[in-house]
């Protein structure tokens, strides 16, 4: 068993990815309270830590998989900034050419095949990408993030019980946020026992605190290793907590529910001050830190920059691969 | 290139050998892969010969199963997945619909789901609602997916492997009710291309559409009706998404009259599909209203009876050609 702390280099790189998540997502959420941005965005702030975590012990070979709520997921994996503000915005120039927005994003230079809503929905294809790895003999591991409400699905347990028959190199990074939508994880479970979810299987399951990004990269240096040894699959519950609604950019009044003494709790254990701490005590100059939160703001800017003077669809492409031709595109 | 006698179930089996030998990305994973008393003879043995870890037994889970399958697709491989019996495939249409079929057009053509779900309707001996449906036609509704559906050995070979290489999400129907039907098939790999109609038999007084069981229906029909002095040119769709528009449009503008038959279910169905296109199309063509033998709004029924009254066959074809032709 290899010790997994981060580099400080490793270290830094967490904390400009996960600024870099949050000036993203908060831009968007001015974006939709604009009007500008018109799609269903679901926003991932205060669970920057999950995406980087997982993400920075994996390599541009390994898979992703995430759902509605992977604005995150895609930038922690090198997903490009540009190409997500444009998708978000409809353009030509979006990862998905402004066929998908917010709930469809695709890298497939970094691992990244899709994004879907359906909750639930990619578990089962992040066994399949990690059974094709198997086939092949490669090393390369894949990860499905979702979160508690798809524990619900019978596309979870049955993925859970076929990754491990198989011995599949998968980690499956359950991000329980507590809410399903509008309803709280103890109105639709009677047990508050999801890192156990797989121990019916032979998976075993770890929770872990959610917002501490650290915590979360060691669990997942550990489990990719046993996966890449040919030793199956593992669940990790990363415990954690969104800031704003289920969709879109509102604060603390979620469909219909208010949070504010939850949201407060939270907001003092926030993910992004607990990696700046870590870096302040290694001796990293704040003023360095400071600097990097610039540079990415200005990433950002150009992005959405870019976006906003990229074309729309073309009206003509409308019927445009709903087939797939190999070399099409 | 030889061509000799096969069975239409052995030819299933040889298109899976002869892509399991050429392709390394092709696997098959699904219920009942090592077992005859699930695929017949369509799979015999050929996990000895591949060996288990292409040819992948899965457990009681049709839903992870496909989407498993989606997902190996996305990352490059081409699996076939099997579904014994079409009536428990409905455990798996998030991945098929959802997901198999959307994925190219949500991503703008940047990746494709090259799969090949192979649904196999089991119906007949009793075995009543659950164990016999035939529902291709809603697959056939959803943009994005193929549907294929052949009525011989030699189709039964040729669009498996033109399925495999298609690239695009294919739903591959066979029908036990074939499996014994015997007919010439070549040695070589040879693809049927997806979306060809084929006429088996040419006439110039009705056009009878069909797929599958009831195109081999359709040429007995065809035969009586022969003897009794009606010409019916017979097509046979082999693919029912997309479906050969030009090749049904055409004999029905030579022949002025159309009977489509399918073992669907009657409402919203294939046939449902080809009478509007062809009222949109060819109306002032038309010598008589458009007829359809398919299956009546009913669950299948148990007692042999009962489904004796329920399933159709080539009289119930003959019997309605002579209607639309006034006799």
């Amino acid at each position: 068993m290899t010790s997994a702390t981060p580099s400080i280099s490793l270290l830094r790189q967490m904390h400009r990815t996960m600024v870099l998540i949050r000036f993203c997502e908060e831009r968007i959420a001015d974006l939709c309270e604009s009007g500008e941005a018109r799609c269903p965005c679901h926003l991932c702030i205060g669970q920057e830590g999950v995406a980087v975590g997982v993400c920075s012990a994996l390599t541009d070979d390994d898979y992703v998989w995430g759902g509605h709520r992977s604005h995150g997921h895609y930038l922690a994996k090198g997903g490009d900034v540009k190409a997500l503000i444009a998708e978000i915005l409809g353009r030509a120039t979006g990862c998905a050419g402004g066929r998908g927005g917010s709930m469809h994003l695709i890298a497939r230079e970094v691992g990244i095949l899709g994004t879907v809503p359906l909750v639930a929905a990619t578990i089962p294809l992040a066994v399949g990408s990690a059974l094709a790895a198997k086939l092949r003999r490669e090393r390369r591991v894949s990860v499905a993030f979702f979160g508690d409400g798809a524990t619900e699905e019978g596309h979870f347990h049955e993925s859970l019980n076929l990754a491990a028959i198989h011995g599949l190199p998968v980690l499956f990074v359950c991000e329980n946020n507590f809410y399903a939508s509008h309803l709280h994880l103890n109105e639709r479970h009677l047990l508050d026992n999801l890192d156990k979810a797989g121990e019916l299987h032979g998976v075993p399951g770890r929770r872990v605190d959610g917002n501490d990004t650290v915590a979360i990269y060691n669990a997942t240096v550990l489990a990719i290793e046993r996966a890449r040894r040919g030793e199956g699959p593992t669940l990790l519950e990363c415990r954690t907590f969104r800031w704003r609604g289920h969709v879109g950019p509102a604060l603390d009044i979620d469909v219909g529910i208010r949070r504010r003494d939850e949201l407060k709790t939270w907001y003092e254990h926030d993910p992004i001050s607990e990696v700046r701490r870590r870096l302040v005590e290694a001796g990293i100059d704040e003023t360095e830190l400071d600097l990097t939160t610039k540079e990415v703001q200005a990433a950002v800017d150009d992005a959405v920059a870019f976006a906003r003077s990229s074309p729309y669809p073309a009206p003509e492409s409308l019927a445009d691969h709903v087939y797939f031709r190999s070399g099409g595109r | 290139m030889s061509i000799r006698t096969l069975s239409y179930a052995h030819a299933i089996r040889e298109a899976h050998a002869q892509l399991l030998r050429s392709d390394e990305r092709v696997f098959v994973l699904g219920q009942g892969v090592w077992s005859p008393w699930y695929a017949g003879a369509s799979l015999q043995d050929i996990d000895k010969e591949f060996g288990r870890d292409r040819i992948i037994e899965s457990p009681v889970a049709e839903n992870a199963t496909t989407g498993a399958a989606v997902g190996a697709a996305l990352a490059g491989m081409r699996p076939i997945v099997f579904h014994p019996r079409m009536d428990f495939m409905f455990l798996a249409v998030d991945p098929i619909v959802n997901q198999a079929a959307n994925w190219s057009y949500m991503f703008e053509g940047r990746i494709g789901v090259p799969i090949v779900i192979r649904a196999v309707i089991n119906r007949g001996g009793e075995q009543a609602a659950q164990h016999s449906q035939a529902v291709h036609s809603w697959f056939m509704h959803v943009p994005g997916l193929k549907v294929v559906m052949p009525s011989t050995p030699h189709d039964a070979k040729g669009l498996l492997v033109a399925a495999v290489a298609d690239g695009n999400p294919v739903i591959y129907v066979d029908d036990r009710w074939l499996y014994a039907d015997e007919g010439p098939v070549p040695e070589d790999m040879y693809e049927v291309p997806l979306s060809i109609a084929e006429v088996r038999r040419t006439g110039r007084d009705v056009t009878v559409v069909a797929a599958s069981f009831m195109a081999r229906e359709a040429i007995r029909a065809a035969n009586e009706l022969a003897a009794r002095g009606v010409n019916a040119e017979v097509i046979d769709l082999r693919s029912v998404k997309p479906w050969d528009r030009t090749c049904v449009l055409e004999s029905v503008a030579k022949t002025g009259r159309l009977v489509i038959a399918d073992s669907g279910w009657t409402t919203a169905g294939i046939a449902a599909e080809i009478a509007a296109t062809v009222a949109e199309e060819r109306l002032e063509m038309l010598k008589a209203p458009i007829a359809r033998v398919c299956l009546p709004d009913i669950p299948a029924p148990m007692s042999r009876v009962l489904e004796q009254a329920y399933y159709r066959t080539s009289a119930d074809i003959t019997a309605t050609v002579l209607k639309v032709m006034g006799r």
